[in-house]
C-alpha cells in the first residue's frame, strides 16, 4: 500500500508540474550596466547582442512577449525594469497615448536619420519623438504557384471554391476583417457597423472553404501542402518558400495592411541613455541588415539595403516593392467599435 | 479494508498555515478581484474603468454566448464520456494486476506528462494532418484511398482532449477500484451473480467516488480548454476557454472576460454539487469503520 501511495502522489506532483506553466522573469541586478530588452521571442540574434555588450561593456537581458496585447497588459500591470521594447505600430500609438513611452533624444540616434521615407512621420508619432520603426512589412496572400497557375491579384481568390479546404486565414479579427473590408473597397479601420456586418456575411460565406484560422503556424501549413492559399504576414511566407520553392507572395490589388514594429524607450526606464544607444545600435546598417536576413522582415533603415543579400531584397514577401505603398493602410485603434468587431468575430467562429 | 486509522491527539492547527496562506493570496484574492472587475467597464485603450454596471452580464444574455457555452459543455461531456469508457477497463485491469506490475502500468499512464502539453499537441498536428503520419500509414496499407481531413475538426479536438485528460480519469478510478474488496466480488460469484450484475451491483457502486472524481478532473479542464481547440481545431470554432482568452488577451476587454469567467465558474460549481451528491457510494461503507 505504501509504495502505491507513493507512486500515486508522485503522479499527482507530476500532473501539477505539467499543468502549471510558470512564467519566470529574469530578475537581473538593477545595475546601470544592465539593459533590459523586452521583445518578441527570437527577435534578435544573440551574436548581435554580444557585440553590443562588448562595445559598451554592459549586459543585455532579454525577456520576451508573444503578443502586443500581452506587452500592454504587462506594462499596464505595473511591470517595471524594462528599458527598451518593440510594440507594433498600433500598439506604439496606444503606449504613447498612455504615457508609457519616453521622449527620444535625436542626438543619440544618428542612425534613425536614414529611415525609409514612408516610415518617417508616421500618423501616430508625427514629430518622431517617441518611436523608431525597426522592422516592417505587409499582410497579403502566400500561395503555391504549382497549384494556382494564374497568379492571384485579388482578395477574391480566398473565396474561390476550387481551393475549398486549402485556405488558411490569420486567427486575428482585425486582420481578417481588414482583408475583407479592403476587398469591399472600404477602410480596414472602419467604424461603420453596417460595413462590419457586411464583412461578416462575406466571411461566413467563406468559412466552409477555410481549413484553419492560424497565426502561428501557417508557414508550416503552406510548406507541407496542407493549404495552398494563406492569408498572412510576409515573413513566415518567405520561410515557407525555403521548404517549398513554388510558394509565392502577393499583396492584392485592393490593398492590405502595412505594419512596422517600433523601438521605444519606456518611461519607467532608469537607463534611458543606454537604451537609446541600444536602439541606435539595432538600426546600424550592418546590424539591421543581419536582422532582416535572420527574421525575413524588412529593416526600416534605408541605409541597410546595400548590406542585405539580393534574394532577400528582391523577395516581395520580405521587402515590399515600393509601388505597393499607395495601396497599403496602417491599422489604427477603433476604440469602442472593437466590441462590434469582437461580436462579429465570435459569431463567425460559432457558425 | 486495509485502511489504518490514526488515533491520537488532533494535529496542530499550524499545519494548515502554508497551504492556507498560499491559497488565500494566490487563489482567493485574484478570484475576488476578478469578480469585482466583472462589474467594471472597459477603458478606450483596454484599461479598467471603475464604474459599477451590469453591462457585461447583460451582454452575455446574447444567444451567441449560450451557444458557445452549450457547445463547450457538449464537447467536454463527450470527452469525459470517452475517457470514462476507455479509462474504466484500463483502471480495472491495473487495479487487478499483480502489485509490482501496477506501479509499472501507472508509470506508463503518466509518461506523456514528461513532455510539455504544447509539444504533445504539436505532435498530434503532425500525426493528423493531410500529409501526416496517420494518413501516410493508412494510405500505404490501403485502408483509405484518399487522405482523410482529420486535422482542424471537432473530431481532432476531441482526440486531443481525450488524449490529454485520460490519465486524470485513470488515476482516481484506479484508487477507487484498487480498494474494492475482492471478497465482495467473490461472494457475488458464489451467489450466482452474472458478470453484468457483479459489475453493476458491486464494482460500480463501490467505484462511484472514483468515477465522480475522474469525471470532474476531466470535465472541468476540458470545459476551459483553449489550446487544443486552437491548434487541433484550427480555431474554426470557439470553446468558452477560447472566448475568455480572446477577451483578455486579444480584445483587451478584461471586464467582459471576467464576467464570462464568473459565469463559467458558476456552471462548474453547480455541476460539482450535483456530481458530489451523485458520488456518495450506494453501499454504506461499514467496512471502513
Amino acid at each position: 500500500m505504501r509504495g502505491k501511495e507513493m507512486i500515486f502522489s508522485l503522479g499527482l506532483v507530476l500532473l501539477l508540474l505539467c499543468g502549471s506553466q510558470a512564467c519566470q522573469r529574469t530578475s537581473g541586478d538593477e545595475d546601470q550596466k544592465t539593459l533590459h530588452y523586452f521583445t518578441w521571442s527570437d527577435y534578435v540574434g544573440p551574436e548581435l547582442l554580444a557585440e553590443f555588450e562588448r562595445r559598451h561593456g554592459v549586459k543585455v537581458v532579454v525577456d520576451t512577449f508573444s503578443s502586443n496585447e500581452e506587452l500592454l497588459a504587462k506594462l499596464q500591470g505595473g511591470a517595471t525594469g524594462y528599458d527598451v521594447t518593440v510594440p507594433s505600430d498600433f500598439m506604439a500609438a496606444i503606449m504613447i497615448q498612455q504615457g508609457l513611452v519616453a521622449e527620444l533624444n535625436p542626438a543619440l540616434l544618428p542612425n534613425a536619420a536614414t529611415l525609409e521615407d514612408h516610415l518617417q512621420h508616421l500618423p501616430f508619432d508625427p514629430t518622431q519623438r517617441y518611436a523608431v520603426p525597426y522592422l516592417w512589412g505587409t499582410v497579403g496572400i502566400g500561395y503555391d504557384s504549382a497549384v494556382i497557375s494564374t497568379p492571384p491579384d485579388s482578395w477574391a481568390v480566398l473565396w474561390d471554391s476550387r481551393y475549398a479546404g486549402k485556405i488558411s486565414m490569420l486567427n486575428d479579427q482585425r486582420e481578417v476583417f481588414g482583408a475583407v473590408l479592403r476587398s469591399m473597397g472600404a477602410s480596414m479601420n472602419t467604424k461603420d457597423p453596417a460595413l462590419i456586418e457586411q464583412a461578416k456575411t462575406r466571411l461566413l460565406a467563406q468559412k466552409p472553404l477555410v481549413k484553419a484560422y492560424a497565426s502561428d503556424h501557417y508557414d508550416q501549413l503552406l510548406a507541407s501542402g496542407d493549404v495552398v492559399l494563406a492569408h498572412g504576414w510576409g515573413g513566415p511566407v518567405a520561410r515557407a518558400m525555403r521548404e517549398r520553392p513554388s510558394i509565392r507572395y502577393v499583396v492584392p490589388k485592393e490593398g492590405g495592411t502595412i505594419w512596422a514594429d517600433c523601438l521605444v524607450v519606456l518611461q519607467s526606464s532608469p537607463r534611458k541613455e543606454l537604451a537609446m544607444q541600444f536602439i541606435n545600435y539595432l538600426l546600424e546598417p550592418q546590424v539591421a541588415a543581419r536582422t532582416a536576413e535572420r527574421l525575413l522582415f524588412a529593416s526600416a533603415n534605408k541605409a541597410a539595403r546595400p548590406f542585405v543579400p539580393a534574394p532577400i531584397l528582391e523577395n516581395p514577401a520580405i521587402y515590399p516593392p515600393m509601388e505597393l505603398l499607395p495601396r497599403l493602410e496602417w491599422m489604427t485603434d477603433v476604440g469602442e467599435t472593437l466590441r462590434i468587431y469582437d461580436r462579429a468575430w465570435t459569431e463567425l467562429k460559432m457558425q | 479494508m486495509k485502511i489504518s486509522v490514526s488515533v491520537g491527539r488532533a494535529p496542530s492547527w499550524w499545519l494548515l498555515g502554508p497551504g492556507l496562506v498560499w491559497m488565500g493570496l494566490l487563489f482567493v484574492v485574484p478570484l475576488c478581484l476578478m469578480f469585482v472587475i466583472s462589474f467594471a467597464g472597459r477603458g478606450t485603450y483596454g484599461g479598467i474603468v471603475w464604474s459599477f454596471s451590469l453591462t457585461n452580464y447583460l451582454d452575455l444574455l446574447h444567444p451567441l454566448y449560450a451557444r458557445i457555452l452549450g457547445q463547450s459543455i457538449l464537447l467536454a461531456a463527450g470527452t469525459t464520456l470517452l475517457c470514462l469508457t476507455m479509462g474504466f477497463p484500463l483502471a480495472y485491469y491495473i487495479a487487478r494486476a499483480a502489485p509490482r506490475r501496477q506501479g509499472i502500468w501507472l508509470l506508463l499512464v503518466m509518461i506523456p506528462f514528461w513532455t510539455n502539453f504544447l509539444v504533445r499537441t504539436y505532435a498530434w498536428m503532425f500525426i493528423l494532418r493531410t500529409e501526416g503520419l496517420l494518413n501516410t500509414v493508412l494510405l500505404k496499407l490501403g485502408v483509405i484511398s484518399s487522405p482523410s481531413e482529420l486535422l482542424y475538426s471537432n473530431t481532432a479536438v476531441m482526440i486531443g482532449l481525450v488524449y490529454g485528460y485520460l490519465p486524470f480519469m485513470v488515476l482516481p478510478l484506479y484508487v477507487a477500484l484498487e480498494r474494492v474488496d475482492r471478497t465482495l466480488v467473490e461472494a457475488a460469484w458464489d451467489l450466482y451473480a452474472t458478470r453484468w450484475t457483479v459489475f453493476r451491483r458491486i464494482i460500480l457502486p463501490l467505484a462511484k467516488p472514483g468515477v465522480a472524481a475522474g469525471c470532474l478532473l476531466v470535465f472541468i479542464p476540458s470545459l476551459g480548454a483553449f489550446l487544443t481547440p486552437d491548434l487541433l481545431g484550427g480555431a474554426r470554432s470557439m470553446m468558452i476557454g477560447n472566448l475568455i482568452q480572446h477577451e483578455f488577451l486579444v480584445a483587451r476587454d478584461w471586464p467582459l472576460g471576467a464576467a464570462i469567467s464568473c459565469l463559467l465558474m458558476l456552471c462548474v460549481v453547480g455541476m460539482m454539487r450535483w456530481s458530489l451528491r451523485a458520488a456518495k457510494p450506494l453501499v454504506p461503507p461499514e467496512s471502513e469503520s
